[in-house]
């Protein structure tokens, strides 16, 4: 039995952040649970997913976030308690829903999960979710440790069912995707039944709406003030404090402990950041004169503790905030203990532990002259290798300096050295083929670059669809190329919708993209970007046409594909193998840079590494003197 | 209970695919039975398609630590490839780490493409032995063998190195517990064959240890 469905009340485990958050749910007897993959939320739904059937919940994955939160807003709607994880970019893919579900008002709890990318580990941007609270008047929790992760999340079903507003979670990569001890707690017994009553319009007295929403916040505020979820640990009378949320609290309690001031700096934890439970905050701060805020990313704490500040300012007296704007913390990038002791440090007139120069100075030479860099690749036996380098090709042979607009997957790797640097733009889901529906109309100004978009199979269903009518509509010159690898790769393929399964892996409907493409009146062509002479043909074809076209590169990643069955071995044959002599300038290793194959030292020649190939096949087709041959089925 | 360094710092260092977040997962799972604190910071997303991977797993009888260890305070490196174990001591390495190792590379695709140069692995093992205290090499894969389980085989020779306060028992319960069923005896399997190579249980010593050169 998997921890989710673990019940043994005060058990501690090991959990990650994200499945806390998922087991907090379930302890508040979530009944429904809509999400679009995203990194660092997915494992949140894909949880919940798991134990769907034990408590009796209904998941799935959504075409994109807005849908998701619309579905899980009806669930609400109806009295049950849903939730909706997505990344920081999802949430404003919903943010359209959200400024007007906030005047409407809810029903039953509902949880909105942000997930934050300090540091934009994996995401094409790094910013701050919790402004939209602020900016929707909702109210916003932020756990700072796995324990906190778990319960705030049942804790936040009830704030939103008293308010009648969906509550916002922020988390971060640091905490969804990082583990750490769990207690569980009891497993709820769910009786809810879904029964829509009421009225829920936004837009027929918004003013009155708008008051109403006012109003709600400030009830929030008042609760705010007595949650477990704000505390003081330090020396009473503090004259310097930090002031911290989220993942700040640890690195802030290990640096004060690392420069041993426990016994002079005190540290003031909020998890309930908007709105800011005033009181409660002013009653910790009589003593104090100094504020170092920690948080990450935005000053989002620090300029609203600041208006606090101000508002206060006959009561507190003057008080010096130091934090982003000081300079003694970076609005950017992912916090860590060493730049919170740092910051500290430089306050107090310290110095932080330092390692030893002459032993960094050794050790970060090799970083820069000895240790090759690693740069991230497609996986062996990625369909989008073949697919970038059919288009290299189809681009090269064309010769007018066309280019290829990118989006949110896997194959974002295509701009660089994965992909041989094809990809020149990225930016949000669906904005390849929204880009190229521009630069597709300028030749009147002179422009003649063909441009092709592409767009996984996931971001098709997402966000690709009116960009492509609108293409079809305006006659834009575009070459779509759909890289259609069967899934939602990126974030562990989960299914879209055409995939034919759902999220609990039952057979599913499909809706088949070149069926999409034909409703919409453009010519599609379905090809195996194995077939990688006849796919470079393909394109070097289509980009001779006018008007919007598209390529469907379908083949599956191989990374579910060698799960499900065993795969062929290969070899490279060294007698046939010519080596630099080969004319070929060692293109399966060098050229079309598949790290399964290596060069051989010792021999001047090709060589297959069995660590690392997955057994596609496709090197063999490419190589010149047919010298990479299978082995027979794997053993 | 108590522990000698707390908080205890180990980096677990490989390229994605390597299996790196499943070797973190069975030493923390452990670690809980053990009834520590333990915390797993993880490297994800991009980084999982052929980048570096790190996982940062801390241990400690007091309290809940922070997902990242600070610079300069890994206690113990693992390293499921050579150069990434080498690659992390620039930020966490210091003077007392120890370092367990497989020696086996997987290279990266600015050597395939001859763009960068794959340093010969007995140098990158001796640069090693330079910066830590103690390296110990464990070939998890032989020539000609597919890697399968080697992650495991690893975390198998970190808990026979008793480096971590962790009984060998603690490990074998998580091994039972992460994977399916019809996977735990081959991990199981693999993780003894690990316990073995380091010395830990058996004495075949197919370990070699690099001592620092003083």
């Amino acid at each position: 039995m998997g921890i989710l469905e673990l019940n043994h009340p005060g058990k501690t485990v090991l959990m990650m952040g994200d499945e806390a958050i998922a087991r907090g749910a379930i302890e508040a007897g979530v009944d429904f649970c809509a999400s679009y993959p995203g990194t660092p939320a997915t494992e949140i739904p894909e949880s919940l997913a798991r134990v769907a059937d034990r408590f009796n919940i209904y998941a799935e994955w959504s075409t994109n976030e807005i849908v998701a939160f619309e579905a899980a807003t009806a669930a609400s709607l109806a009295g049950l308690r849903a939730l909706v994880a997505m990344k920081q970019n999802g949430v404003n893919v919903c943010s359209d829903f959200l400024m007007t579900i906030n005047l409407s008002g809810t029903n039953g709890g509902l949880v909105l999960v942000a997930a934050d990318d300090p540091s934009a580990i994996s995401s094409s941007n790094e910013q701050d979710s919790r402004s939209y609270a602020r900016y929707a008047d909702l109210p916003l929790l932020e756990p700072a440790d796995f324990q906190e992760a778990k319960d705030m999340t049942k804790w936040a079903f009830e704030v939103s069912e008293k308010l009648g507003l969906p509550c916002i979670i922020r988390s971060v990569t640091r905490l969804s995707h990082s583990r750490g001890n769990v207690k569980l707690g009891e497993l709820p017994e769910k009786k809810r039944t879904a029964k829509f009553e009421g009225v829920y319009i936004s837009g027929a007295f918004v003013a009155a709406q708008h008051a109403a929403l006012h109003q709600k916040l400030e009830q929030a505020r008042e609760d705010f003030e007595a949650s477990r979820f704000n505390f003081y640990v330090g020396p009473r009378r503090a004259k310097f404090i930090i002031v911290t949320s989220g993942s700040g609290w640890l690195y802030s309690r290990e640096s004060v402990a690392a420069l041993g001031l426990e016994g002079k700096v005190g540290i003031l934890k909020i998890g309930t950041t908007w709105p800011l439970p005033e009181k409660y905050i002013v009653d910790h701060l009589k003593n104090v004169t100094e504020i170092l805020v920690i948080e990450e990313v935005d000053p989002f704490l620090e300029q609203n503790l600041k208006i606090l500040l101000a508002e206060q300012a006959k009561t507190l007296g003057p008080i010096e905030v130091y934090g982003a704007k000081s300079g003694h913390r970076p609005p950017y990038g992912e916090m860590n203990q060493d730049k919170v002791a740092q910051a500290l440090a430089s306050i107090k007139g310290l110095k932080t532990r330092a390692r030893d120069e002459k032993y960094v100075e050794k050790a970060k030479e090799l970083l820069l002259s000895y240790i090759p860099i690693r740069m991230p690749t497609f996986c062996t036996g990625c369909p989008h290798r073949a697919s970038l380098w059919a288009i290299k090709s189809a681009l090269k042979l064309d010769g007018r300096d066309g280019f290829v607009t990118g989006d949110i997957g896997c194959y974002s790797l295509g701009a660089g050295p994965a992909g041989y640097f094809q990809l020149k733009t990225i930016q949000c889901m669906g904005a390849g083929i929204g880009l190229a529906n521009g630069f597709g109309k300028l030749d009147r100004f002179g422009f003649n670059q063909p441009v092709i978009a592409v767009c996984g199979d996931s971001t098709f269903y997402h966000a690709a669809i009116p960009a492509l009518i609108n293409a079809r509509v305006n006659n834009s010159n575009v070459l779509m190329v759909v890289l259609d690898n069967g899934g939602t790769a990126m974030t562990g393929f989960q299914p879209h919708p055409g995939s034919g399964c759902d999220a609990l892996g039952r057979p599913a409907p499909t809706v088949e993209i070149e069926q999409i493409c034909k409703g919409i009146g453009v010519e599609v062509r379905v090809r195996d970007p194995f077939e990688i002479s006849q796919a470079v043909q393909d394109i070097y074809d289509m980009l001779q046409e006018n008007g919007p076209r598209v390529m469907v590169f379908r083949r599956r990643c191989f990374r579910i594909e060698a799960k499900e069955k065993l795969q062929k071995k290969y070899y490279v044959d060294q007698a046939k193998c010519i080596g630099d002599d080969c004319g070929c300038a060692r293109f399966c290793s060098r050229v079309f840079n598949c790290p399964g194959i290596i060069w051989d030292q010792k021999a001047q020649k090709a060589k297959i590494d069995e660590v690392v190939c997955t057994g596609c096949g496709v090197c063999a087709t490419l190589c010149p003197r047919g010298a990479i041959i299978v082995r027979g089925a794997a053993s | 209970m108590i522990l000698k360094k707390d908080p205890l710092n180990l980096i677990i260092a490989g390229v994605g695919g390597q299996g790196n977040i499943l070797a973190s997962q069975i030493v923390a799972t452990a670690g809980i039975k053990e009834g520590l604190y333990v915390t797993v910071g993880e490297t994800y997303g991009a980084s999982q398609r052929g980048g570096p991977v790190m996982s940062h797993v801390r241990f400690s009888a007091r309290e809940q630590c922070g997902p990242l260890i600070p610079e300069g305070e890994a206690d113990i490196i693992v390293g499921l490839e050579p150069i990434e174990a080498l690659r992390i001591i620039g930020d966490y390495g210091n003077p007392k780490t120890r370092v367990i190792v497989s020696p086996r590379p997987i290279y990266p695709i600015w050597v395939l493409s001859g763009q960068a140069k794959y340093p010969p692995v007995e140098e990158v093992l001796q640069r090693l032995g330079e910066l830590v205290a103690e390296v110990r090499v464990v070939e998890a894969i032989k020539e000609g063998e597919t890697g399968l389980a080697a992650n495991v085989v690893i975390v198998g020779a970190l808990a026979g190195s008793r480096m971590l306060p962790i009984e060998i028992k603690n490990f074998e319960e998580s091994i039972r517990e992460i994977f399916s069923p019809k996977d735990v005896e081959l991990n199981l399997k693999a993780f003894r064959k690990g316990v073995e190579l380091s010395g830990g249980k058996a004495r075949i010593p197919a370990t070699s240890k690099i001592r620092k050169r003083k």
